[in-house]
């Protein structure tokens, strides 16, 4: 077939659509473009098992494992492992048994990166999966995904029937030596299980909690075989980088972060949806022309990226180029690639009180630091947003967010306190106002604003009648007033109000 | 060897071992919660972290193996304050309420938060709430005080292998609990306590009778009479502060009268009864009448499990009741009878090393005449805490004999209380049973010690009698399993629910800190007391003791016989709670 790049088919397909703007498709290669329920369709029209076969006739083990490495390929589950190291210690293991995993426990809110990937192309996870069984010496790969995607489940399930079919899965693949077979492990929605030590615990039926590292998965994996465990997004750009070469798949991206990274953008933007972009494209590339800008005119305020426990970016960072170490300068994480663009209408607090609520919940319950530090965090949030911040707040907080970063037993508890920090350290002065002066610039605490009516009032006395405080007065037909003395913000005047009359306001200097 | 330096200073240590091992050498002694030495490694409490050069973030000693040339420091500022720290977060959701809490003293949250310098808490946020489960009879489980070290699932489910608990909920909400949230009274648990031991606070603590007790002591109208078990007295100075591994058997006993009991009788005594019994079982058995091989049952423990999990090996199993219930028996009938006393006017307690004889005083299969026997099983625990609140301090006590005539006991009734002790005190008495002859060398080594399963064999006139010896249920389900598949393989086993028999039993003493109650050395010297009063013993045989041949004379008749079958057996039915 005529060797079209994947991006140009891809630019090709969706010529007119404004998403395609700076996006550069390896991971997505095939999604949206071919049929993932029909394998023919891989196979014919997106080079499929081409990789596999090249790999399994012209390739020993060993230069598998040399391929990656040279490919420059970091985990995309979010630690940014080298992918080819991995693949080497696992690899050197002596083992009869040995497992590869792909870990699609994706639990981020609002990322669906793996969902995509798996039901638009499923027969590309399985190949990469192939590939590194192949590298590492495997005979068995799991697929641990959560429940909640049944469409993918089943795409997967059809993939691997249709691949066994035809002989790209069981007993001596291709008719080589290698003999390798999948199935699938259903979580059951705890998002600790997207740590790999926790996933492989729970794949072992135990309770989903993360192990004490080293040993490592490669050394001390699944049952206690040494196992590779790799993201969906992984897996997925593997075929590509068999396909066109290790150095054309390098040659995308920053020095030491290379090829390309999916995003899920979402929030106070434009255009919301997944995109992927090459290592290395700015903040500002992605919110003002693949994101399409923030709506009806707001400022952008901060980005989080990283998920759940990401931190949250400041305006001058627009220009930080997307790779694994200037987010980590700039005090964030890739992570499994959520972005959320924040507008000035949203509070710091309550964001940072947002995510850890997240963490606090999803924590395992293993670890002291992390158990009982983000709750300890989530509560001195609760209360600053609630008006009962006190002075030494801010201190203890960071001291806190310190001590579960550097002491936790995985990645969870080691992260969730990003958001926190990161919003200390770049808004220090939204949270002073919120302790100190007791207002929230943002207008969303609604304990830290003061209520006021407007002349907007018509005088339907409808918020006088909710108001538990009576303390709001006056005549029918004319405007009414709140006594802020009486008043107990409580906001019922305000949700009240069908004409806009009652507002926030704070005081605070622009 | 590989060098490593630990706070600056270079160390040859042998490779493969963890830092908190390495730095142990050094004579850095790192503190921990979580960890414990026969469990397997969490990592979970955080307290033993360190710092390595090199490592981003701190290391957790207790499961990070050391490397060449690694350099570690274990006292940096910010590894102590971050220790701090996280006991103060452990503190912020603890109960604070030390000083009415059953460890306070033996608690090593307490002895941890010394140590690491806790002098502030530092959120005073919401604390766990959560009803205490005190309907089992034998284990309260409070999870308001649980630090969730997990040692006690560890422990069920790696030494035990019952699996009766372990975590539910996620994050903060995280509790222990047994399946189904299910009370431990209605779930698996096997009731030995194992979980008790090793918990470092009161989260798991056993059913406390002492207030009962007490109230039968102030009691005119009623007689009472307790007993001690053998692994009492062995362990019973730890309490204490006394160095294990020395007998305190006639100080107990002067202790008990002094409590208030009118009669002090031994376990011992109804140890010899229980050999004697169980010997002429075997004896039986070994002849065609009865299932082999025939599994001993003075284990509570064990015979709650066997019920849930080998209800099959039922017929197996010696009908023998324990020497607990054998003496008790004993005194709510042939003693009462001897002294005149309507039975019911008799309190009976007993002074076990065992949480889960609590369970076997309430077993219905033991009631005589519907009438209860063991009215109160209180832990060696119980008694040092009933003693310490009477002001009697067990040291000081000028040491009295047992009563008569329930109070004497041969050298093999002393060993029962070590892994191998009833084998090897039924095989003394057994041998000498079926041939007539006198045993010389009574020692049997094979029987002793302390590996999980111990295997040996007896020559009784020509005939090869194969036995095994095993201790806590982990390595009872070893060996059962063998069990089933080959009936031939042995004809006597000895099963001890609780690691090293009952000296290691849920009930003993806590000793010191970091987890050091289920420790080998600890075991070893509480044997050593017991093997000592053996071997200093005239009498070492149990059949030879004069009070159990009065006994039969006077009131039993003969070894198995319809008598002895109502007081002394008992029967077994399959119990099948949720989640087998």
């Amino acid at each position: 077939m005529p060797a079209m790049s994947v991006s140009e088919k891809f630019k090709k397909v969706f010529l007119d659509d404004k998403y395609s703007v700076g996006q550069e498709r390896v991971a997505l290669r095939n999604v949206g473009l071919i049929d993932p329920e029909n394998i023919y369709d891989y196979i014919y029209n997106a080079r499929g098992y081409q990789a596999l076969a090249e790999v399994l006739t012209d390739m020993k083990p060993e230069d598998v494992v040399e391929a990656v490495k040279k490919s420059g390929l970091r985990g995309r589950g979010g630690a940014g492992f080298p992918t080819g190291m991995k693949w080497e210690f696992t690899a050197k293991e002596k083992s009869l048994e040995k497992y590869v995993v792909c870990n699609a426990d994706e639990g981020d809110p609002g990322a669906f990166m793996d969902r995509s990937a798996i039901e638009g192309d499923p027969h590309s996870i399985l190949e990469g999966m192939l590939i590194g069984g192949y590298a590492v010496g495997a005979q068995k790969g799991i697929v641990y995904i959560r429940a909640e995607y049944p469409l993918a489940v089943e795409r997967l399930e059809k993939a691997f029937c249709a691949a066994r079919k035809e002989g790209f899965l069981g007993e001596n693949i291709l008719g080589s030596d290698f003999s390798f077979d999948v199935e699938i492990r259903l979580g059951a929605g705890a998002f600790v299980c997207g740590e790999e030590t926790a996933l492989i615990n729970s794949i072992e039926g135990k309770r989903g909690m993360p192990r004490p590292r080293p040993p490592f998965p490669a050394s001390n994996g699944v049952f206690g075989k040494p196992t590779l465990v790799n993201n969906v997004e992984t897996w997925a750009n593997i075929g590509a980088i068999f396909l066109d070469g290790a150095d054309s798949f390098a040659a995308l991206g920053t020095e030491k972060s290379k090829g390309t990274k999916v995003f899920a953008l979402a929030g106070k933007i434009n255009n919301t949806g997944l995109f992927e972009v090459p290592m290395g494209t700015t903040l500002k590339e992605i919110v003002y022309e693949i994101g399409g800008g923030i709506p009806n005119g707001k400022k952008l305020k901060s980005v989080q990226t990283g998920g759940p426990s990401g931190g949250c970016l400041t305006e001058k960072f627009l220009e930080t180029k997307i790779d694994y170490e200037s987010l980590a300068a700039a005090g964030s994480i890739m992570g499994s690639g959520g972005m959320i663009v924040i507008d000035e209408d949203s509070c710091m607090v309550n964001i940072a009180k947002y995510f850890l609520e997240f963490t606090k919940s999803e924590s395992c319950g293993k670890c002291v630091p992390c158990r009982e530090g983000t709750t300890r965090i989530y509560e001195t949030l609760t209360r600053i947003t609630e008006g009962q911040g006190e002075e030494g707040d801010i201190e203890k907080l960071e001291l806190l967010g310190e001590i579960i970063k550097k002491s936790s037993l995985c990645g969870l508890g080691q992260s969730a306190p990003n958001p926190l920090l990161s919003s200390i350290k770049n808004f220090r002065k939204e949270y002073e106002e919120h302790i100190y002066l007791k207002r929230c610039r943002a207008k969303v605490c609604e304990k830290l604003v003061d209520y006021v009516i407007n002349d907007n009032c018509v005088g339907c006395g409808a918020c006088r009648r909710v108001c538990p405080a009576t303390a709001i007065d006056g005549t029918v037909k004319a405007k009414h007033y709140i006594y802020s003395a009486k008043c107990i913000k409580c906001a019922r005047c305000f949700k009240t109000c069908k004409f806009n009359a009652v507002v926030k306001e704070t005081g605070l200097p622009e | 060897m590989i060098k490593v330096y630990i706070n600056d200073k270079p160390y040859d240590v042998v490779e493969g071992i963890t830092i908190m091992q390495a730095a142990a050498m050094a004579g850095y002694k790192i503190p921990s919660l979580c960890y414990h030495p026969r469990l397997s490694i969490y990592g979970g409490c955080r307290v033993c972290i360190v710092e390595v050069e090199g490592v981003k973030n701190f290391a957790a000693s207790c499961s990070y193996p050391i490397k060449d040339g690694m350099k570690i420091r274990t006292n940096t500022e910010a590894v102590r304050k971050a220790r701090k720290e996280i006991v103060e977060l452990i503190l912020d959701n603890h109960p604070q309420d030390c000083n009415i809490c059953k460890r306070n003293g033996i608690c090593e949250l307490q002895n941890l938060a010394r140590e690491v310098g806790v002098e502030e808490r530092m959120f005073a946020g919401e604390r766990k709430r959560y009803d205490k489960d005190d309907a089992s009879p034998c284990v309260e489980n409070n999870q308001e005080k649980c630090v969730l070290c997990g040692r006690c699932v560890r422990m069920c489910a790696e030494i035990q292998k019952i699996r009766a608990i372990d975590f539910v909920n996620r994050g903060i909400k995280t509790r222990v609990s047994p399946a189904f949230d299910m009370s431990f009274k209605d779930s698996v648990c096997s009731c030995c306590g194992q979980c008790i031991t090793v918990c470092p606070t009161a989260a798991l603590t056993e059913k406390d009778y002492i207030k009962e007790t007490f109230e039968v002591l102030n009691d005119k109208s009623k007689i009472k009479v307790a007993q001690i078990a053998p692994s009492v007295r062995a362990a019973i100075g730890e309490f204490f502060g006394l160095k294990p591994g020395k007998n305190w058997e006639k100080e107990t006993a002067a202790s008990l009268k002094k409590l208030g009991f009118d009669y002090v009788f031994d376990t011992q005594f109804s140890a010899d009864l229980t050999i004697v019994e169980e010997a002429s079982e075997f004896l039986d058995r070994l002849k065609g009448n009865g299932a082999l091989p025939m599994i001993t049952s003075c284990s509570s423990a064990w015979m709650k499990a066997m019920e849930q999990f080998y209800s099959d090996l039922i017929p197996n199993v010696s009908t023998c009741r324990s020497p607990m219930s054998m003496l008790s028996s004993i005194i709510k009938t042939y003693f009462a009878k001897k002294i005149n006393v309507d039975p019911k006017n008799i309190a009976s307690v007993a002074f076990m090393c065992c949480v889960a004889k609590k369970y076997e005083a309430a077993r219905e299969e033991l009631l005589i005449d519907g009438m209860r026997t063991t009215d109160y099983s209180l832990t060696t625990r119980e008694l040092g805490r009933m003693l310490k609140s009477s002001g009697i301090n067990l040291p000081d006590i000028k040491g009295e004999e047992f009563d008569s005539p329930l109070g004497q006991s041969s050298g093999a009734a002393t060993i029962f209380g070590v892994t191998g002790g009833v084998m090897e005190a039924a095989l003394r008495t057994a041998y000498e049973l079926a041939t007539g002859k006198t045993l010389i060398d009574i020692e049997m080594t094979q029987a002793r010690g302390f590996e999980g399963v111990k295997e040996g064999k007896i020559d009784v006139d020509g005939t090869e009698v194969r036995f095994a010896v095993v201790h806590g249920l982990g390595n009872a389900a070893k060996i059962l399993d063998v069990v089933r598949k080959d009936k031939n393989k042995y004809h006597f086993i000895e099963i001890m629910a609780c690691p090293g028999g009952c000296i290691g039993g849920g009930g003993q003493p806590y000793t010191a800190v970091n987890g050091q109650t289920f420790d080998i050395n600890l075991l070893k010297l509480r044997a050593q007391a017991l093997y000592d009063s053996d071997k200093s013993k005239i009498i070492r045989k149990s059949h030879e003791n004069p009070d159990i041949k009065k006994l039969y004379d006077e009131f039993l008749g003969t070894p198995l016989g319809e008598k002895a079958h109502k007081l002394l057996h008992t029967h077994y039915k399959p119990h099948f709670p949720k989640g087998i």
